[in-house]
């Protein structure tokens, strides 16, 4: 543990750190730039140059480790300074540099009062300019439809170059040319194929790189500014919530080291325009096939006309991807009240079996898991898509080399080589039984890991799936101790909160198949849809469908009456995360027009029926739901399975058969309501066929 | 005056056959197994002995430098790797060792290599030295045939040595930069700690030495430490490869002893001062990236490396450039200053922005379009620059301006009167500099 002497203080610090770090710790800022924890270091900018007593010339902070100090003749501390005069002149000196060839331009830029360099040269620059040269002028250069370039204003840092290369792991941003004609650019203009892209937008620190949608729309002190969980997938990334009146301006990520750290993918940043378009701002009826809005009276008078005279058993409720546990803890209430055995979240039909522990469910080792981990067997998964974020950590660890990826299922670009096993269960099987031979890649790994994707589990013989990835673990040691590498990546937000509350069959009751497949054999005949979209509409036949969702999808496209709800930046509400943390969204902006909070419609539905709920206040629910779960109540705590067996788990059934997995996402862009109703999401997912497809963008 | 029986280029001028034949005649490759098996130690010992600065520019020890690479691999290889990216502007010495004496270069290339545990070697030559890079790969081809290099030499030390040629970049020639290069990305300088002795070339242990720093040492362990230290004086000591350009009437590449004064240097060898030695402006004695000096700094000057800094200029790479009267020395430092704005490689910031600034407010005040508190003002960017830079580059650009600044000022102030009093005179008119 070096010490040293910061500013005439002495500290001791860790080994490993920089200079720059050292110096946080001791409480002194140092300007900088280029620097930035999560990214290699460049050591370009040069504006955290401090003194370093003995040496001649002034030091980069970020670019020298602590632990290459010498201490001084007599044995006396490093001493570094921070704040001396020739500290001062150097940073100066810098920011005059940067300034000269920078547009002064801030009150027509994006970045304005969220601007490093605006902030620095406030803080470290001078009050003047001595520069009477002509300014160079940067062509600006066409990356895609959601980054804004003003290359102009670029200062040349390669926070976006090496965010794109390290972290992405995308190598299409680069430092073209040199000296001042150096330009940042992607050199054949074309938009950056990445599902990260937009976090180069927070780590530009001037206006160079800015966010295209939201391209001269607000200020950031303009900006009411919630913090709340992303729903896009179900790795519950931190994100900020930026909102101007009624209207979500834009989403940034938040820092959690644990699962997001601070990046977020693209969908999540900018789904915003998701919320404002297709909504469902009012209740609607069906009448003559035609729906027609009306008042919330007449809609659940309708409601209460239809399940009246049904039988409980003849009721069915699915719970969508982007549910909260409020709501669905109310319709299970309410189901149970009707008397209908028959609810479901588990939209794709998921073959979880929850009676076998919640580990069998869990991302168990947690997502900071894969820091550790030196084999990785992904099946029926492909993390780009269904967990964007979480992918980055993978290449992450695999960059040091010291992770072997094994695939089985669809072949895709995850960034990083992995070894490509086989597409469906059978090779599992081979891997499985050891005839594979990752499967002593496995054996030999200290800790090794598998990722139960979403498309593995909605297989037919996802439940043999189960069985076999149990098996494995069981073989290859995947749980030991502390460690535990059996891990279940889901991709809807509201899954693991779901079958945490059961909101499964209960005795006797329908799966989501079995629903599906009795409502079109007419055996059913009211379904309750919380928001669930994505499955096969026309598998519900003649029955009454009620759609309590957000957004003028297939659901109330197909449904006879629909109870406008609130998005997830327009509610307070639980959602747990993959590894099984609670977390919970602030509410950023009210529902639209008549819309609601989705457990008060339930509530006040329930009043109507003559079922009446326990509760009135969202407190209550809460109160409600972690007497029942008390895990629930520990938000931001991911408590273990601490019964995990995985001998239960290998006793499963297995049978499977000889299809492939499937994907789980099929279009990473339109993966829910909200995203299908934004325009950019559209404009994204067109970019990316045209890509996939092969066009050149002269071929007519 | 260096005698010449203590030359060590003794074909600098390609009189003789550059080949293995002639090279050997020379004394080329004469003992040199005898070095080998002397050991290790012994030969870092006798470059230590001998007092070799670095003939690239610095003048760093050789030997010290050699004896920081790690005793004992750690698994990774060494790499030995000769900087022949010769892009000093005024410089040409590497230039006619490759081309006349390739041999020398070649033997030192594997002693050094030997000492420093090294079965690779790479030389990095400049991309515009086409004829230089046949040559010399001629003469790697010979040494391969003759197995003097190569696996299972006769001298007992697998070697290998590849010829890699840059693109013509001069940032290339900076040790980090040189060596992203030679791994095949953009030439741009690295960041150190940590030095290329721990980790240089694809991680592993490298030294980077100049092809002069390098070629000379056959004959230091042929002719003993004590040889080579009693020539010049102490601390600088030696022979050394000056290349006199300019206003001289014959420009020429002499091997001389260190700290020769400059008048005896140009008198003797180069045919003096045009127009006489009373005719001199002023000297750049270390190529373009020193401090030039003004004639009367040049009366009694011995031509080393401490005589030189003292003086706040340096022996650099020995390129002495040299002007008379008839120069517009504004205009001189002006070009040297788009050269750096042109070959900075634009990493960090100070050298980006701070050398085209240098070179722009330079080319008004050539034309005397400036104000005189500009000139205190372009200083205080020389300073800005310097000693805030990842390389050398950026102090490189800046000291050429220092010295101009210091001891030309009054010209830069005549030529602003000159212009402000006639404005709308054009005098003659002048192409800007760039276009020179």
């Amino acid at each position: 543990m070096p010490k040293l002497i910061i500013d005439g203080a002495e500290i001791e610090v860790e080994n490993g750190i920089t200079l720059i770090q050292a110096c946080e710790q001791a409480g002194v800022e140092i300007p900088r730039f280029c620097y930035h924890e999560r990214l290699s270091i460049a050591g370009n900018c040069r504006m955290c140059l401090v003194e370093v007593k003995g040496m001649p010339k002034p030091i980069a902070s970020c670019a020298l480790g602590v632990n290459d100090l010498r201490p001084g003749p007599n044995g006396e501390l490093p001493e570094i300074h921070t704040k001396s005069p020739t500290v001062k002149k150097a940073r100066e000196g810098v920011m005059e540099f940067l300034l000269i060839n920078h547009p002064l331009d801030c009150p027509i830029c994006d970045q304005g009062g969220e601007c490093d360099l605006q902030d620095q040269a406030m803080a470290y620059g001078v009050d003047g300019s001595r520069f009477t040269e002509n300014k160079r002028a940067v062509e600006d250069k066409n990356i895609g439809p959601l980054i804004k370039t003003i290359m102009t204003r670029c200062i040349h840092c390669t926070r976006c170059v090496r965010f794109m290369t390290e972290v992405a792991g995308v190598e299409e941003l680069g430092l073209a040319g040199r000296g001042e004609d150096a330009e940042i650019t992607t050199y054949l203009e074309r938009g950056m194929m990445s599902e990260m892209s937009g976090n180069v937008i927070d780590l530009c620190p001037v206006g160079a790189l800015t966010s295209k949608p939201y391209a001269f729309a607000a200020r950031p002190w303009e900006l009411r500014k919630t913090e709340s969980i992303d729903v896009m997938d179900a790795m519950g990334a931190n994100i900020r919530v930026d909102t101007r009146g009624r209207e979500v301006m834009r989403i940034l990520p938040r820092n959690h080291d644990d699962i997001n750290e601070e990046w977020i993918s693209d969908k999540s940043r900018f789904i915003w325009d998701g919320l404002r378009t297709q909504r469902l701002d009012q209740p609607l009826i069906r009448v003559r096939g035609k729906l027609r809005p009306a008042s919330w009276d007449e809609a659940f008078g309708a409601i209460a006309r239809k399940l009246k005279r049904t039988k409980g058993a003849r009721i069915a409720a699915l719970a969508g991807d982007l549910a909260g546990a409020e709501e669905m803890f109310a319709l299970k209430d309410l189901m149970k009240r009707l008397g209908s055995p028959n609810i479901d979240c588990r939209q794709d039909g998921a073959a979880i079996n929850p009676a076998r522990g919640r580990g069998g469910y869990l991302f168990n080792s947690g997502l900071g898991g894969i820091d550790e981990a030196d084999a990785l067997l992904l099946i029926g998964c492909n993390p780009r898509a269904e967990a964007t974020v979480l992918n980055a950590r993978i290449r992450r660890r695999w960059r040091t080399r010291q992770l072997k990826v094994g695939l089985i299922g669809r072949e895709a670009d995850l960034s990083y080589r992995y070894d490509y096993i086989g597409a469906g269960p059978q090779s599992l099987a081979d891997v499985a039984s050891g005839k594979h031979a990752f499967a002593k890649v496995l054996k030999s790994a200290k800790r090794p890991m598998l990722i139960l994707g979403a498309a593995a589990l909605a297989h037919t013989g996802g439940g043999a799936v189960m069985t076999l990835a149990a098996r494995l673990a069981g073989m290859t040691g995947m749980v030991s101790g502390t460690w535990n590498g059996f891990n279940v990546l889901h991709h809807a937000a509201s899954r693991v909160a779901g079958l945490d509350m059961g909101f499964l069959p209960a005795a006797g009751g329908l799966d989501t198949q079995a629903i599906l497949k009795n409502a079109k054999a007419g055996k059913l005949d009211a379904v309750f849809l919380l928001g669930a979209d994505e499955i096969d509409m026309t598998s519900l036949g003649s029955a009454f469908v009620i759609y309590q969702g957000t957004h003028g999808d297939a659901g109330a496209h197909r449904a006879d009456v629909i109870l406008p709800g609130a998005a997830y930046t327009e509610k307070s509400a639980i959602y747990v995360n993959t590894e099984g943390r609670p977390q919970m969204t602030g509410q950023a902006a009210f529902p639209p027009g008549d819309a609601r909070e989705d457990w008060s419609i339930i509530r006040a539905l329930s009043a109507v029926l003559g079922k009446t709920l326990d509760w009135d206040t969202l407190s209550e629910v809460r109160g409600a739901i972690f007497a029942a779960h008390p895990h629930l109540a520990l938000i931001d705590e991911v408590v273990p399975d601490e019964n995990f067996d995985l001998n239960k788990l290998s006793r499963g059934p297995s049978r499977f058969g000889k299809q492939p997995f499937r994907r789980a996402v099929d279009q990473f862009y339109l993966t829910n309501p909200i995203a299908r109703a934004s325009a950019i999401m559209g404009e994204l997912s067109a970019m990316m066929a045209d890509e996939t497809s092969g066009a050149t963008g002269t071929d007519g | 005056m260096l005698k010449d029986k203590d030359r060590i280029f003794r074909n600098l001028y390609g009189f003789e056959d550059p080949g293995l034949k002639g090279a050997k005649k020379r004394g080329a490759w004469d003992g040199t197994k005898t070095f080998l098996t002397n050991g290790r130690d012994w030969v870092i010992g006798e470059v230590k002995a001998s007092g070799l600065r670095g003939r690239g520019g610095a003048g760093f020890p050789t030997g010290l430098k050699w004896s920081f690479m790690p005793k004992v691999s750690d698994g990774r290889p060494h790499y030995l790797v000769v900087n022949a990216d010769e892009s000093e502007p005024g410089t040409c010495k590497d230039r006619e060792i490759m081309r006349h004496d390739p041999h020398l270069l070649i033997e030192g290339s594997l002693i050094a290599g030997f000492a420093m545990g090294s079965n690779t070697g790479y030389i990095y030559i400049r991309g515009e030295f086409i004829r230089e890079r046949e040559r010399l790969q001629a003469a790697i081809d010979e040494a391969y045939d003759a197995k003097l290099i190569g696996r299972n030499n006769k001298h007992g030390w697998d070697f290998d040595l590849y010829l890699h040629h840059g693109a013509g970049a001069y940032i290339c020639g900076e040790e980090t930069a040189l060596l992203e290069s030679l791994e095949g990305k953009k030439g741009q300088p690295r960041l150190k700690p940590p030095f290329p002795a721990m980790a240089g070339l694809y991680g592993a242990p490298t030294t980077v030495n100049n092809v002069e720093s390098i070629a000379v040492v056959p004959d230091i362990l042929r002719r003993g430490a004590s040889w080579f230290s009693g020539l010049g004086r102490p601390n600088n000591v030696g022979t050394k490869l000056f290349c006199i350009s300019g206003h001289v009437n014959r420009p020429c590449n002499v091997e001389e002893e260190m700290g020769i004064h400059l008048k005896e240097l140009l008198e003797r060898h180069a045919g003096g001062v045009r127009g006489g030695w009373k005719n001199l402006l002023a000297v750049i004695p270390g190529g373009s990236s020193v401090r030039c000096l003004p004639d009367d700094l040049c009366q009694n000057l011995p031509m080393d490396f401490d005589s030189l800094s003292a003086l706040k200029s340096g022996l650099g790479t020995a390129a002495v450039i040299v002007m008379d009267k008839s120069t517009d020395i504004i205009r001189a430092i002006a070009r040297l200053a788009y050269f750096y704005k042109h070959e900075s490689c634009g990493q960090c910031t100070p050298c980006r922005e701070g050398t085209g600034w240098m070179y722009r407010v330079l080319d008004r005040m050539a034309r005397g379009q400036a104000h005189k508190r500009e000139i205190d003002m372009l200083l205080e960017v020389t300073y800005q620059i310097e000693g805030h830079t990842i390389c050398a580059l950026g102090d490189a650009a800046a000291w050429p301006v220092q010295g101009l600044i210091t001891h030309f000022r009054h010209v830069i102030e005549e030529r602003i009167d000159q212009y402000s009093a006639n404005p709308a005179f054009e005098g003659e008119v002048r192409e800007p500099v760039a276009a020179e």
